[in-house]
């Protein structure tokens, strides 16, 4: 099992109950895209209000951090993703997670973002770590480590521990505190292999075997592409998950069905001891 | 003509046993090893990419019946000289230069090549250089490139500007996908086209090539 960091979870706590809505396992909100139509319309048309509804909804249901995404814009991703941290800042209190392979987008980014952003992502491709890890360490902010490598897309359980095992050895050596990191095992579609969510599953076991207080996360929702009735796969993923370690997610945390199954997840895992937080939800008609 | 609709109708539904089955018997009925090929396997495979397109068959089965396709090929093949199958065109695909991420691409590649086309699939991280190298050598109808991430979009456009410059360009249609690429973006750069998914992207290919 995990070793979550009590402290760090602590401090989230105390920012985010204002909120009915409690969730133990740490939920970035996936919403803010530009790869979802939706969002890349309302963002070129710069509808402010639009973008803050959508990052208040999230965080009401839930979200931890707010992703921003303006990768959707290949000319001018820059300026619009400091408009959106701009923008989505001005209602929300959660720190966003900044969402770019493009250093100088997150570098630019960082800078306006009020409080510690989190960086998405870094990954074990020498190039790009060694020009993210310099935005980590000036704005101490949190990161989502990809496990990818100059090797190419890790194909196995081993590929993917032996990319964690460089990137936490990488981390630890320039004294970034792994539980800033959100280690992302790289879920592929199990539409192409049936055995990717096994991979993935596995691959989260042994690094929360690891106890290294690194923090797991994942894209859940690559899973189920290529599927119909894609949240119901990935609300099963995301389940087992929980159950071999995954400590944090990025999601949709509008969906309330999974809301609900990550919160009965967390009793029956025994992290919300005396289900307090269940109950609570219950009285609240949050679960019916 | 029965036992070929039936040979298609295996392979759409991915039934390996079943399409070899066939496959062997109407070549001991004396069917042409061609028309097996296209009004059987083939002719199942487009109607496969249809319902792909259609939202009415998803990628596990589209895999399934490249697979029952291809395992009906692989008998017929050998009994076919070489020229007696007419080339459908030739496609060439790989993702940029810095872009690891395949799954798309393959997804494509085996549509195309299901389709009939013959492929030539380079992988992951291609330079332009490389690109144009492979050109030169294999000289494709139609040149895919994909590319998932805003940083490597722009490989795009340079790979073209590699090829204008050695002056392989005009004797190749490009197309280009991949999640944040956009038909104004391979506007912009100068592809011959865009496609949103693998069936689309076939399509688009076999339209190319037609022009």
């Amino acid at each position: 099992m995990i070793n979550l960091n009590k402290n760090n979870f602590n401090r989230r706590w105390e920012d985010y109950r204002k909120f009915t809505v409690i969730i133990i396992m740490i939920i970035i909100g996936e919403l803010i895209n530009s790869t979802r139509d939706v969002i890349k319309e309302k963002i070129e048309e710069k509808d402010a209000e639009y973008i803050k509804k959508i990052a208040r909804e999230q965080v009401e249901c839930g979200a931890n951090y707010v992703d921003v995404n303006s990768g959707a814009f290949v000319w001018d991703e820059v300026d619009y993703l400091i408009w959106l941290v701009e923008t989505v800042q001005e209602v929300v209190d959660v720190p966003l997670t900044l969402d770019s392979p493009n250093p100088e987008a997150l570098k630019k980014a960082a800078e306006i973002h009020k409080g510690i952003p989190m960086i998405n992502s870094i990954t074990a491709e020498k190039e790009r770590y060694d020009e993210i890890m310099p935005i980590l360490k000036e704005y101490k902010s949190d990161v989502i480590a990809l496990c990818i490598s100059d090797d190419g897309m890790p194909d196995s359980v081993d590929d993917r521990l032996k990319i964690a095992e460089k990137l936490i050895d990488s981390f630890e050596k320039e004294d970034i505190d792994l539980d800033r990191v959100y280690l992302d095992p790289l879920v592929k579609p199990i539409s192409v292999n049936g055995e990717f969510g096994y991979q993935v599953l596995d691959t989260i076991q042994k690094i929360s075997e690891w106890n290294t207080g690194i923090h797991m996360t994942c894209g859940l929702s690559n899973i189920s592409y290529g599927l119909p009735k894609r949240s119901l796969l990935n609300q099963a993923f995301l389940i087992m998950a929980m159950e071999r370690g995954l400590d944090s997610a990025i999601i949709d945390p509008t969906d309330k069905d999974m809301i609900k199954l990550i919160k009965a997840a967390e009793v029956l895992l025994n992290k919300d001891p005396y289900g307090k937080n269940y109950l609570k939800a219950v009285r609240a008609g949050e679960l019916d | 003509m029965a036992d070929l609709e039936n040979i298609g109708n295996a392979v759409i539904e991915g039934n390996v046993d079943t399409v070899k089955e066939l496959t062997n018997k109407a070549l001991e009925d004396g069917q042409e090893p061609l028309s097996i090929i296209k009004d059987g396997l083939i002719g199942g495979m487009n109607v496969v990419g249809k319902r792909f397109k259609a939202g009415d068959m998803f990628v596990p089965e589209v895999l399934m019946a490249a697979k029952a396709m291809k395992s009906g090929m692989e008998i017929v093949k050998p009994l076919l000289t070489e020229g007696d199958m007419p080339s459908a065109g030739k496609i060439m695909i790989g993702t940029v230069s810095g872009d690891l991420h395949d799954i798309g691409k393959n997804l494509v590649g085996m549509m195309v090549e299901s389709a009939g086309l013959e492929l030539i699939n380079l992988g992951v991280d291609i330079s332009a250089e490389e690109f144009a190298e492979e050109v030169k050598k294999h000289k494709p109808d139609v040149l895919g490139m994909s590319a998932l991430l805003t940083t490597t979009m722009l490989e795009m456009k340079n790979t073209i500007e590699v090829l204008e410059e050695q002056g392989l360009r005009d004797n190749i249609k490009i197309i280009v996908g991949g999640a944040p690429v956009t038909q104004d973006f391979a506007d912009e750069i100068g592809a011959d086209g865009w496609a949103a998914d693998a069936a689309s992207a076939k399509d688009l290919a076999i339209e190319l090539i037609g022009k």
